[in-house]
């Protein structure tokens, strides 16, 4: 099966910096892969590279297309849904807006219906919230929005960074629930960043850890799980 | 108090046009961070570029619409042409671009047009009406227009789906990329809106003030004092803002002349307006820096 994500020898920079040595890696359709790692283990730019919002160099593939080089909206428009650090809510607009925002690049308005639907059916919260503020949302309906803002895309790749980061274990649990189920329902593939391994690996099928910008290991999620060194060494629990 | 009524209604009707470039100000300053200097220069122009096709016998009302998409297109090339590669550019660079471009079109509308004064005849009919002892056909029409400008921009940015997205990308450019929205062209889409505005502000007030180069100068003053007492970063607050200080200019001008009558005194009078346009400046940005409706914005550094 051809890979849906294809990484190659990715490196990014912050000005100077480099964050990223040479990072490879694939996506199956279908999945969620989480990528795990330590505080600046490089992550987060991981996930910021694939979508060019740092400077990066190397090969990405996604479904056989180089998208290395793109603009952040046109990778996007290839069916990329981001959902960043910190949720990257439109504060100022409804929560019906930052919906009807996410579906701005689409046309097929039957489709756009029903993605409209499915996120109720995920989200019925965000339903009531309509003509509210998405910045006065509390923090789980903020994450709530901001999945169904990737959702409302059409994505076939979702790239969620640290969707736990700030919730409450309760709010976590059933944000989890939810990602699970759109990627069985909707058919979106996942590569999630978190900081909360063992969470993480109970949802992901497969799993990379980073180290200093380097991917140390892989493997099914289970094997990592139930590796106590890597445990141990890398994911601190 | 006929008097009174008087200067709040041509008040009022100034105040349209200060509301027309606080708002163009305010819609290129909300996506870029940046005070177009060169925005009263722009619509001036336009302005000549209208009155160029009235002579030559085109009707107001066919050679406004014309000059204000030419002018939409003109403030799209800017933005693309020569803003585009002063991207993350520091700021002193774009205000020195500002005052270039000020420059360009003033020497231009100069070099073109002459410098002396021309007449710009009223586009409204000269007829009487009720209530016509207290403002004049051309500043009813320089009120209803603006309205109907504004409410039609209001319509847009709340309405369409690229109206959103001009908010999207003005809120939060990052966040709108990972829409998809093409953010670059919604600051060029911006610039030629502004552009568009401007272009029907300088129209509607060439028959108050007259055409000639410097007529903006003033104006584009008092549209920045309506912009900055309504909240440089909300569009509705400057519309506000330019209505006020229209109103106010003339109120305290007024006050002034009855001061004088009743003491003797002269205090302030109609030579000290633009005065009180710069102190209304001052005193806004010392003790409500981000306007009456403006909001502080907090960044995370």
């Amino acid at each position: 099966m051809a890979a849906l994500l294809e990484v190659e020898g990715l490196k990014a920079y912050y000005g100077q910096t480099q964050a990223l040595h040479g990072v490879t890696f694939a996506l199956q359709p279908g999945g969620i892969t989480t990528l795990l790692g330590a505080n600046g283990a490089g992550k987060t730019t991981t996930l910021r590279a694939i979508c060019n919002m740092v400077h990066t160099q190397g090969a990405i593939r996604f479904a056989g297309q180089r998208i290395d080089g793109l603009a952040t909206e046109e990778i996007v428009r290839c069916g990329v849904g981001h959902v960043p650090e910190g949720r990257g809510t439109f504060t100022n607009l409804s929560v019906d807006e930052n919906l009807r925002v996410a579906s701005y690049t689409r046309s097929d308005k039957a489709a756009i219906e029903r993605d409209r639907e499915m996120v109720y059916e995920y989200f019925p919260i965000l339903k009531a919230r309509l003509d509210q503020q998405a910045g006065t949302l509390s923090g789980g309906e903020q994450q709530m929005l901001a999945i169904s803002r990737a959702l409302m895309l059409g994505p076939r790749l979702m790239l969620l960074d640290e969707p736990s980061f700030g919730l409450a274990p309760l709010i976590v649990q059933e944000i989890f629930r939810i990602m699970r189920r759109i990627n069985g329902e909707a058919k979106v593939s996942m590569l999630l960043v978190e900081q909360n391994a063992a969470l993480a690996l109970e949802l992901a099928d497969n799993a990379y850890v980073l180290e200093t910008g380097r991917i140390v290991m892989s493997g099914k999620a289970q094997d990592v799980k139930s590796n106590e060194a890597i445990r141990k060494s890398y994911l601190g629990y | 108090m006929e008097q009174l009524l008087q200067q709040v209604a041509s008040g009022l009707a100034n105040g349209a046009i200060y509301a027309c470039l606080a708002l163009a100000l305010v819609m290129i300053f909300v996506s870029t961070d940046h005070i177009n200097f060169a925005q009263g220069e722009l619509s001036m122009f336009s302005a000549y570029l209208v009155w160029q096709l009235m002579q030559w016998g085109m009707n107001f009302w066919v050679a406004l619409p014309i000059v204000a998409l030419f002018s939409f297109l003109i403030g799209v090339m800017v933005e693309r042409v020569i803003l585009r590669p002063l991207h993350g550019a520091p700021v002193l660079s774009i205000v020195v671009v500002f005052i270039g471009l000020l420059a360009i079109f003033h020497s231009l509308a100069g070099a073109i047009w002459g410098h002396t004064i021309k007449e710009f005849p009223s586009p409204f009919p000269n007829i009487a009406f009720a209530g016509s002892g207290y403002i004049g056909p051309h500043q009813i029409g320089m009120i209803l227009v603006t309205l109907l400008l504004l409410a039609t921009l209001f319509a847009f940015f709340r309405f369409t789906p690229l109206g959103l997205a001009m908010r999207a990308a003005a809120q939060n450019p990052a966040s709108a990329r990972l829409a998809g929205i093409r953010v670059d062209w919604m600051l060029a889409l911006g610039w030629g809106l502004a552009a568009a505005i401007g272009a029907v502000a300088g129209s509607l007030v060439a028959p108050a003030v007259y055409l000639e180069p410097n007529m903006m100068a003033s104006i584009l003053l008092y549209g920045f004092a309506g912009a900055l007492v309504g909240g440089i970063a909300s569009p509705g607050g400057a519309v506000a803002g330019g209505f006020i200080v229209g109103v106010l200019e003339n109120l305290i001008a007024y006050f002034g002349n009855l001061l004088e009558r009743s003491t003797g005194v002269y205090v302030i009078g109609n030579g000290e307006k633009l005065t009180v346009a710069l102190i209304i400046v001052i005193t806004v940005l010392t003790l409500k820096p981000s306007g009456l409706f403006g909001h502080v914005t907090v960044r995370r550094v």
